[in-house]
């Protein structure tokens, strides 16, 4: 019955071309606008470590005098090497970032300025970071504030030209480190355990330990934003400053780890009231996001692409109403037709079903051809300069997406035509003709 | 042009017509949104910055070997680039305008004040005010006797001593009415911390580096720091900044080889990137606002056809009876005016109601009434014109189809 209702639907379809053109355009134009923004939308709002972001927490305390409406989104020195050393969580990782100039330690090689990430050994299986020759350093490297690095395979094929830079020596600043392993170019995206660089910016190059980097202060990795709440006597040591510039994250299990961490951060913060160190008397201030919720907190999704989504809706249900008002004229035309297979014996359902049929077929039409239009809508956001741009790819759930949109909107759009259509009184119409 | 029989018309086909009307409403409310978004947009895009923007060139460089000492080599670097032919002034700086990277301030009226009054954008360096260009409008300008150097400085911030800190600064109008409101700031004193500064000039604008929020955008101060170089400004006629460039990257390179080349740009590139996510979101709206009423266009093209092949017997009887091909194409016009009339009323509503939620939620100011009465011409027009084959088409409907049986 279906393949009898496709060809009834081509047929018709193809009786009127002008109008079957002019929904599925309308159509197209209104999926492709759609798709294209909420594209970016979805791959901005994106998980940056799918199935493992609900294990990583960011602990948050509030050390500074006066209690703000939101807790610092960054830790002291004394309590990140505090809560790094109690090692309560499954892992744990310092990390801070910096500019650095950097190159291969034989003489006359060019220096470049790469993105560097002093952080603890923790950091590449807690993040699940791909090695492709070597190793991550040991906690005892961090310790032993050896001078390791670990470098992104595009800095590796940059620095020493394409040939294997494990086991070399690259010099940062004036130190040199030699490389102990290269990873796999790395880029959660957005950039979520550092989000005072650009949010979705490139990947981290450089990786050294960070007590190394705070033996080399002058090396100057302190973070992108400095934040501090008292009277500051040095900006390189920034040790015993009370200055905010550290992200720490944590790797915890399961939630009654979690629970009891968010614990163990109520007793620390009660303990550093009690020792004087944080000023602020009361219950303490402390906080434990997950990855989603931290970047929801950080509203890292930019406001423009929320306000694009809204308009690209406003949009698609423009195309909607266009859609149902030219199928409705569709069928409303063919009333003699349909008395007709009224008067032979089609039921009301049968009527139904067949300008459904119909409706779908525009619907695919038009989503087929709101494909090619956001594809080419991607295509012109990646050559604009946004710093997201070049991320804008159609990926498979949402070229899925753009036909169940598609689906679900002629559907959508086909009901009201369809039902007006089934309940035309066959022998009014027959007796005119 | 009788009104009622099209009333009566379009009453027997509500469900058509209701469909119009609202598309037209949705489309008139979000396309009057959107222009008002695009209209900021573009606003926001030409900002002034106060400085001679076509005539700057930014150079920054850094070290890749031991440091020489950094205030002689900034003084030979000046040297030698003022010496370039066509280049009219230098300054050593340690952030340009729409340069994205930006020291800032907590300004206060009174040392022992808990929060600061306002916080501005700081920029240190000789010669910033004649290199920029920016007008000086009040007061006078920084003078060698006014600067400190920049380590001395930090020395002063490390042992406290107020004596090390300069004593003057330049601030811009902007800064001087929020501090001041009403009153002529020159000579009145502000605090950076605890170090007192005495105003002694006043710039009509000079724009931050970096801008988080729009009303604070000229939220600058001009502090007489000498800097260690590094990073330079030089200004000279627009044609000549190409070459400029190139000499003064040259010269650079003879003063010391051993520094890498880390931005050199005009500043017409600086205004550009920076504004970059407000032009790509502007030419997205403009798209979707004409992509819009292309689809709206289209479907009033659908229905007016769908309308005029269902009514030829009724255009044909009304010719036979004297009406003129005008009479009829009139018909259709008034129709469509009709409708869009309707739409465009809903469509105010609608778009006044879009507006508060996005006021709401992406603090956007409120929508000027002007944007109604265009936002209704434009949908008028679109109607107008999209109707026009249609209607056309029926005028073209001969008297004798009358006289066929269907």
């Amino acid at each position: 019955m279906l393949a009898y209702y496709l060809g009834l639907a081509l047929h018709s379809l193809k009786q009127n071309r002008v109008l079957t053109a002019l929904m599925v355009l309308a159509m197209g134009l209104g999926i492709g606008a759609s798709m294209t923004t909420l594209t970016v939308f979805h791959l901005l709002s994106g998980d940056p470590l799918p199935g493992r972001s609900g294990q990583l927490f960011y602990p948050q305390l509030d050390p500074t005098p006066t209690a703000a409406a939101v807790l610092p989104g960054n830790m002291n020195y004394i309590d990140a090497v505090n809560l790094w050393q109690a090692k309560r969580a499954d892992r744990q990782a310092i990390m801070v970032g910096g500019n650095i100039k950097t190159k291969a330690a034989q003489t006359g090689a060019r220096p470049m300025s790469l993105h560097t990430l002093a952080t603890t050994a923790d950091f590449f299986p807690m993040f699940g970071v791909r090695f492709t020759q070597g190793n991550a350093w040991t906690p005892a490297d961090d310790l032993a504030k050896a001078r390791v690095a670990v470098i992104s395979r595009s800095a590796s094929n940059r620095l020493f030209h394409g040939e294997s830079g494990l086991g070399q020596n690259i010099r940062l600043g004036q130190w040199d480190f030699r490389v102990v392993g290269v990873i796999d170019d790395w880029r959660p995206t957005p950039h979520f355990y550092e989000l005072d660089r650009e949010s979705y910016g490139g990947g981290d190059e450089v990786f050294i330990p960070f007590l190394t980097s705070r033996d080399l202060a002058k090396l100057g990795v302190t973070g992108y934003s400095l934040n501090c709440y008292g009277n500051t006597t040095d900006d390189l040591h920034l040790e015993n400053q009370p200055c905010l510039w550290l992200s720490f994250w944590v790797e915890l299990d399961n939630s009654a780890k979690a629970q009891a961490y968010r614990q163990f951060l109520d007793n620390y913060a009660r303990e550093q009231q009690v020792l004087g160190r944080y000023a602020q008397a009361g219950p303490p201030r402390t906080a434990l996001p997950d990855v989603m919720q931290w970047l929801d907190q950080n509203g890292v999704v930019p406001s423009d692409v929320s306000l694009k989504t809204w308009i690209a809706l406003g949009f698609l249900l423009v195309c909607l109403m266009n859609t149902t008002g030219l199928l409705l004229v569709k069928f409303l035309r063919r009333t003699t037709e349909i008395s007709v297979r009224r008067a032979l014996g089609a039921s009301r359902q049968q009527i139904f079903m067949q300008c459904l049929v119909e409706a779908v077929i525009v619907g695919m039409a038009g989503g087929a051809l709101g494909l090619l239009l956001a594809l080419a809508g991607l295509w012109g956001i990646r050559h604009t300069p946004a710093d997201y741009a070049d991320l804008a790819h159609l990926d498979l759930p949402m070229f899925a997406a753009t036909f169940v949109i598609s689906l679900a909107v002629s559907l959508v759009a086909g009901l009201l035509p369809a039902w007006r259509a089934c309940h035309i009184a066959p022998a009014l119409q027959l007796k005119v003709i | 042009m009788d009104i009622l029989p099209i009333l009566s018309t379009l009453r027997r086909h509500k469900v058509t017509a209701f469909l119009v009307i609202l598309e037209i409403a949705l489309t008139c409310a979000i396309v009057c949104n959107a222009v008002f978004l695009i209209i900021q947009r573009v606003d926001r895009i030409h900002m002034p910055s106060g400085v001679a923007e076509h005539e700057l060139v930014q150079i920054q460089l850094a070290d890749t070997g031991a440091k020489a000492d950094e205030y002689a080599r900034a003084q030979e670097d000046l040297a030698a680039l003022r010496q370039i032919p066509g280049v009219t002034q230098v300054a050593s700086v340690r952030q340009v305008p729409f340069g994205m990277s930006s020291n800032n301030a907590g300004i206060r009226l009174d040392p022992d004040q808990n929060k600061p009054t306002l916080d501005a954008a700081t920029y240190f360096g000789e010669n910033v005010i004649d290199a920029f260009g920016t007008r000086l409008v009040a007061g006078r300008n920084l003078r060698p006797d006014d600067y400190r150097r920049l380590d001395m400085v930090a020395e002063g911030v490390r042992t406290k001593n107020l004596k090390l800190f300069p004593n003057t600064v330049v601030i811009t109008r902007a800064v001087g009415e929020r501090l001041w409101p009403g009153q002529d700031p020159l000579g009145r004193t502000l605090y950076l911390g605890k170090a007192p500064l005495q105003v002694v000039g006043v710039l009509a604008e000079l724009v931050r580096p970096q801008i988080e929020d729009d009303s604070a955008a000229l939220f600058s101060l001009v502090i007489p720091i000498q800097l260690g170089g590094g990073q330079y400004v030089i200004r000279s006629a627009p044609g000549d900044r190409e070459r400029v460039l190139k000499a003064a990257l040259e010269k650079l390179r003879q003063n010391d080889p051993h520094r890498i080349v880390v931005q050199k740009r005009t500043m017409d590139e600086l205004r550009e990137s920076f504004f970059q996510n407000d032009r790509a979101m502007a030419g997205l709206l403009i798209g979707v606002c004409v992509a819009l009423l292309v689809v709206t266009a289209l479907g009033i093209v659908g229905l007016g056809s769908f309308w005029v092949a269902q009514r030829r017997r009724m255009i044909g009887v009304r010719r036979a009876l004297g009406a003129t091909r005008h009479d009829i194409l009139h018909y259709f016009q008034t129709e469509n005016f009709l409708l869009a009339t309707i739409g465009i009323a809903f469509g105010m509503v609608l778009a006044y109601g879009i507006n508060l939620f996005l006021m709401l939620h992406y603090e956007l100011p409120r929508l000027p009434a002007v944007y109604f009465p265009i936002g209704a011409v434009v949908l008028w027009l679109i109607g107008q014109i999209a109707v026009l084959g249609p209607a056309l088409r029926a005028a073209a409907v001969p008297p004798v189809v009358a006289t066929r049986s269907v």
